[in-house]
């Protein structure tokens, strides 16, 4: 047990999945030829004004009644005032006092099914800013470049963030947490959530204390990971640095260190942080936003289950283990699908069987996913009620599945075409048996004379020579009274 | 009378009924513009070839039946709002050479009713200033006297109305900015209700007082510049969504049945002499229109210098920090960003401007910004409860609209004095209520040669347009003071 403890807070910025931006009525759409999705709003020309998507509101209320976050009655945008180039107005639209959400958490769990919590400071909208590219530096990076490129393509499109109190205490717990950051947003439809396009970033504050201290340690502010790999390597490598720094007697210098991918280790980028002064105050070119209790209550009766809600019914009332559930929910259409499964057939231990066993194999075998297969949920609904029903075993089962997926169609149909049903006629049963207990008069004296172990082989012929259809609980009653009469 | 010299409401009869088309009409505005306007200033650019285009497509709108409220009207547009494919230069350098890709809603409008554009009028930097003296592009004069300013900061809109370059002038009001050049031009210069005119398209400069309003020679045209400019628009979010009742069609001619408030703590005693003289007539006159004059206070009125003095240089801070020379106007390079920034700002903005963004700047920053701006936004409410005040034992305030008549060039030594212009003007435009200045009478400043106007505001309360127009309109009426001098110009066709 290590004698420090790390303690982690996360900011989170997220692009908001809305038609046009934010402020404007520009797509909000990730790529495309440079400044070809923009306008005199979004490029702050002289004269123009912003006027607020109602859906990112809507998209922000969501998000704060699923992470039990407060909603006020009352909200406004401010300006936060700084020039940077790829910021059109050089103030960001932000909201500062008065933010759309206040105080929630979230709730994830782990690879071993603990589920934990990290309350969140605020959630806030805001706008994204441009893209700027660095020319002639040979790295990308504005030291040594000659001149920069913007594309204000991204400028102006919904940006949610989300900052959690220090409240993470690994590596793991900060993936856990962005991992239930994620799927909640996916869940709601508010965000895509893709670190590759920036959609999701991430930004790590990192600590640490003596086990058993309540005082917090100077952080460092870990940027650049680019995927929840990296960010927990990236969280780490860094604890790891200032256990090594205060064993060794120095002190942790508070500053902002950017995550090296090749090297594995985060490298010191501002140490003396500037003390910015943004001058925020509220934006005279907004009104200030009233959000009725009858929009909270609407909203909130759209909401999905949520991802810890499915994830306790999966393990707790289906007997899923954390692995399954975790691919369920994180699989939606394979989670809907397994939910319609359940629902239709009332059997969720088969259609964890099915849909989590044989149908995910058949899916990575062909790369067709189970959802977009002939294998209708009403199929497998058939299908179940033979088995319970005793109208097949499980081999006939199985081989049904394939012929399914195969586009077989309805398995009742495919069993009563080509007499496939299991055989649970005591005399049909036992002419089986009586065939393979003549034709095998050697195991019969085996068995007799106490190799009781032969019963298996002269099963497995009964099976044979039905093939497969014969009821395999009968065959072995049958056989055992014929041998032991 | 030249046809340039009607008002708009007449003109606009006259190209409706096609006794004169809106071609004629444009023809004789842009010869009289090249006639004065060298000596006069009021355009910064003159759209020759566009105002031609577009009064061949009213004279075909006129000719295919359309009604059109104000066809054919010679409009000037402040230059701080954008008219597209025109420069657009907020009288700044750093804007110098910027055309505009896209138009302002209410130029838009005023197109749409039948105007004309003949120009981009003349402005001080950024709409900041009183005499029109801070434009970094161009000087303006007063066409009653061509020593004087002609006020600010929608002084070539005003000069270009007083000198018969355009029938209606499109103004931006945040202090004071279309009163009191109407005041000292002659003319009757409107500041609707905040909100009532959309900003979509006018270059900030302090947002939350920023409001468009028409200056004409009559109050009539203002009402009908009124009526086909404002309304709700949804690209401006602080535009108001109610319906605008046409006040050209209720404007009065009594005050029977009105009380209008005249403001203790804006006595005119220490004004001097002519100028007390001619207010106590505009009062007594409204009292024989038939007003009942009653005395009101707006104990917190003289606060509202200090008051705007720090939210629109703070709004100003952050609304002009686009101009960076990144993506349009100005660039003076510089070793690194940084320094590009600072050049050509340095280079790009005027004295005032430079000021009023420092003292915006430093009125938002931490540590100052609740004793400065907070306090402020606090002295704006008081202000606007005190007309609350007045207003519950009066229909309409009546005050002056400037402390002087037009002054000469570079008499206002220090910034204080420039702003002291805006006096009685300012405390409106923190309560966002609406307000006009109408002329009202004549004064040969000390020193001067000739007599120059003098104007009377009157306000109302929020939404009460109707009113205001309406009760301008019968005092305008009935003393006719803006008949009473000509200005000093020398008319196309030999007068």
């Amino acid at each position: 047990m290590s004698r420090w403890e790390a303690v982690i807070g996360i900011e989170c910025h997220v692009e908001l999945k809305t038609k046009s931006k934010m402020f404007c009525g520009c797509a909000n759409e990730f790529g495309g030829e440079p400044n070809t999705k923009v306008c005199p709003v979004c490029l702050a020309l002289p004269g123009a004004l912003p006027v607020v998507n109602k859906a990112a509101i809507e998209h922000m209320i969501l998000a704060g009644l699923a992470f039990d976050a407060e909603i006020p009655a009352f909200s406004k945008f401010d300006r936060k005032n700084y020039f940077y180039p790829d910021m059109p107005k050089d103030y960001q639209i932000s909201q500062f006092d008065m933010p759309l959400t206040q105080g929630g958490v979230v709730r994830y769990w782990l690879e071993d099914g603990t589920v934990k919590e990290c309350r969140l400071t605020r959630i806030h909208l805001e706008e994204d800013t441009g893209k700027s590219t660095h020319a002639g530096s040979g790295d990308g990076r504005i030291a040594g470049s000659t001149y920069s490129l913007v594309d204000f393509n991204r400028a102006g499109v919904p940006l949610m963030e989300c900052v959690s109190e220090p409240e993470i205490h690994s590596a793991q717990e900060a993936v856990g947490y962005l991992e239930a950051l994620r799927r909640t947003l996916l869940q709601l439809g508010v965000s895509d959530v893709k670190m590759e396009e920036g959609s999701l970033r991430c930004d790590a504050n990192v600590s640490i204390r003596p086990v058993g201290s309540s005082e917090l340690g100077t952080k460092t502010e870990v940027k650049n990971m680019n995927s929840f790999r990296s960010v927990h390597r990236a969280i780490e490598s860094e604890i790891e640095r200032q256990i090594a720094l205060l064993e060794a007697g120095d002190r942790i210098v508070q500053e902002t260190r950017g995550w090296d991918e090749v090297n594995g280790t985060t490298i010191s980028m501002r140490s003396k942080e500037q003390a910015h002064d943004y001058r925020y105050f509220p934006d005279p070119d907004l009104v200030p936003m009233e959000v009725s209790r009858e929009t909270v209550e609407r909203l909130r009766a759209t909401l999905p289950e949520l991802p810890l809600a499915r994830f306790e019914r999966y393990t707790r009332t289906f007997g899923l283990d954390v692995k399954q559930a975790t691919q369920l929910i994180d699989n939606a259409q394979l989670g809907s699908y397994f939910d319609t499964v359940v629902t239709a057939s009332g059997d969720p231990k088969q259609a964890k069987n099915f849909v989590l066993g044989e149908l995910s194999r058949l899916a990575n075998e062909t790369g067709t996913p189970v959802h977009e297969s002939p294998v209708t949920p009403e199929h497998l609904t058939e299908l179940f009620v033979m088995i319970t029903g005793n109208r097949i075993n499980s081999k006939i089962a199985k081989d049904l599945v394939v012929r399914m997926w195969g586009g077989g169609g309805s398995p009742k149909a495919i069993v009563e075409r080509e007499g496939l049903a299991q055989t649970s006629d005591p005399a049909a049963v036992e002419k089986f048996v009586d065939d393979v207990l003549a034709a095998n008069e050697k195991s019969v004296a085996d068995y007799r004379s106490g190799k009781t172990n032969v019963m298996g082989f002269l099963v497995g012929q009964v099976m044979k020579a039905s093939q497969g259809k014969a009821d395999p609980a009968l065959v072995n009653t049958v056989m055992k009274q014929k041998l032991e009469s | 009378m030249e046809i340039i010299e009607r008002s708009a409401a007449q003109i606009a009869r006259e190209v409706s009924a096609r006794t004169t088309s809106a071609a004629e009409v444009t023809e004789a505005a842009l010869a009289h513009v090249a006639a004065v306007d060298g000596e006069i200033g009021s355009y910064l650019t003159v759209l020759n070839d566009r105002a031609r285009d577009v009064a061949a497509t009213v004279d075909a709108r006129i000719a295919a039946g359309e009604r059109l409220p104000l066809a054919g009207v010679p409009l000037a547009v402040k230059d701080n709002m954008c008219l597209v494919g025109t420069r657009t230069t907020a009288g700044s350098k750093i804007l110098e050479h910027w055309k505009a890709p896209y138009t302002a809603t209410a130029v838009t409008r005023l197109l749409d009713a039948g105007c004309v554009p003949i120009g981009k009028a003349n402005m001080d930097e950024f709409a900041m200033g009183s005499s029109c003296e801070n434009s970094a592009l161009g000087v303006t004069r007063n066409p009653y006297d061509l020593t004087r300013v002609p006020g600010g900061s929608s002084g070539g809109s005003a000069a270009s109305v007083a000198a018969f370059e355009a029938a209606i002038g499109m103004g931006s009001d945040t202090g004071g900015s279309i009163r009191e050049p109407a005041a000292f031009c002659n003319l009757v210069g409107f500041k609707p209700t905040y909100g009532r005119v959309s900003r979509y398209g006018l270059i900030a400069f302090a947002s939350s007082l920023d409001q468009i309003g028409p200056l004409t020679r009559t109050v009539e045209d203002s009402a009908l510049a009124y009526d086909a400019m404002g309304g709700y628009d949804p690209m401006d979010s602080t535009s108001i969504d109610r319906p605008l009742e046409p006040t050209a069609p209720s404007l009065r001619t009594d005050l029977r049945g009105l009380k209008v408030g005249i403001v203790r703590e804006f006595a005119t005693g220490a004004l001097g002499g002519a100028i007390d003289a001619v207010y106590k007539q505009a009062y007594a006159d409204l009292k024989a229109l038939g007003a009942e004059l009653v005395e009101v206070a707006l104990p917190t009125a003289e606060h509202g210098l200090a008051t705007y003095y720090l939210i629109a240089p703070a709004e100003c801070s952050s609304n002009l920090a686009r101009f960076d020379g990144v993506r349009y106007g100005l660039r003076v390079d510089g070793a690194d960003v940084a320094d590009m920034y600072e050049k050509t700002r340095a280079a790009g903005f005027g004295p005032e401007v430079k000021r009023r963004i420092l003292i915006g700047t430093y009125a938002l920053s931490s540590g100052y910004y609740d004793a400065y701006y907070v306090r402020a936004q606090k002295a704006r409410t008081l202000i606007a409860r005190d007309f609350d005040t007045a207003f519950a034992a009066c229909d309409l305030i009546a005050c002056p609209a400037a402390s002087s008549p037009a002054f000469q060039f570079n008499s206002k030594s220090d910034p204080y004095s420039m702003y002291l212009m805006d006096y009685y003007t300012i405390p409106m435009s923190l309560a966002g209520l609406p307000a006009l200045s109408v002329p009202c009478g004549w004064v040969t400043p000390p020193g001067g040669e000739r007599p120059m106007p003098m104007g009377l505001q009157l306000c109302a309360p929020l939404f009460e347009e109707r009113l205001l127009l309406g009760a301008a309109h019968a005092y305008e009426q009935a003393t006719k003071h803006a008949g009473a001098h000509k200005p000093a110009l020398t008319m196309v066709g030999g007068r």
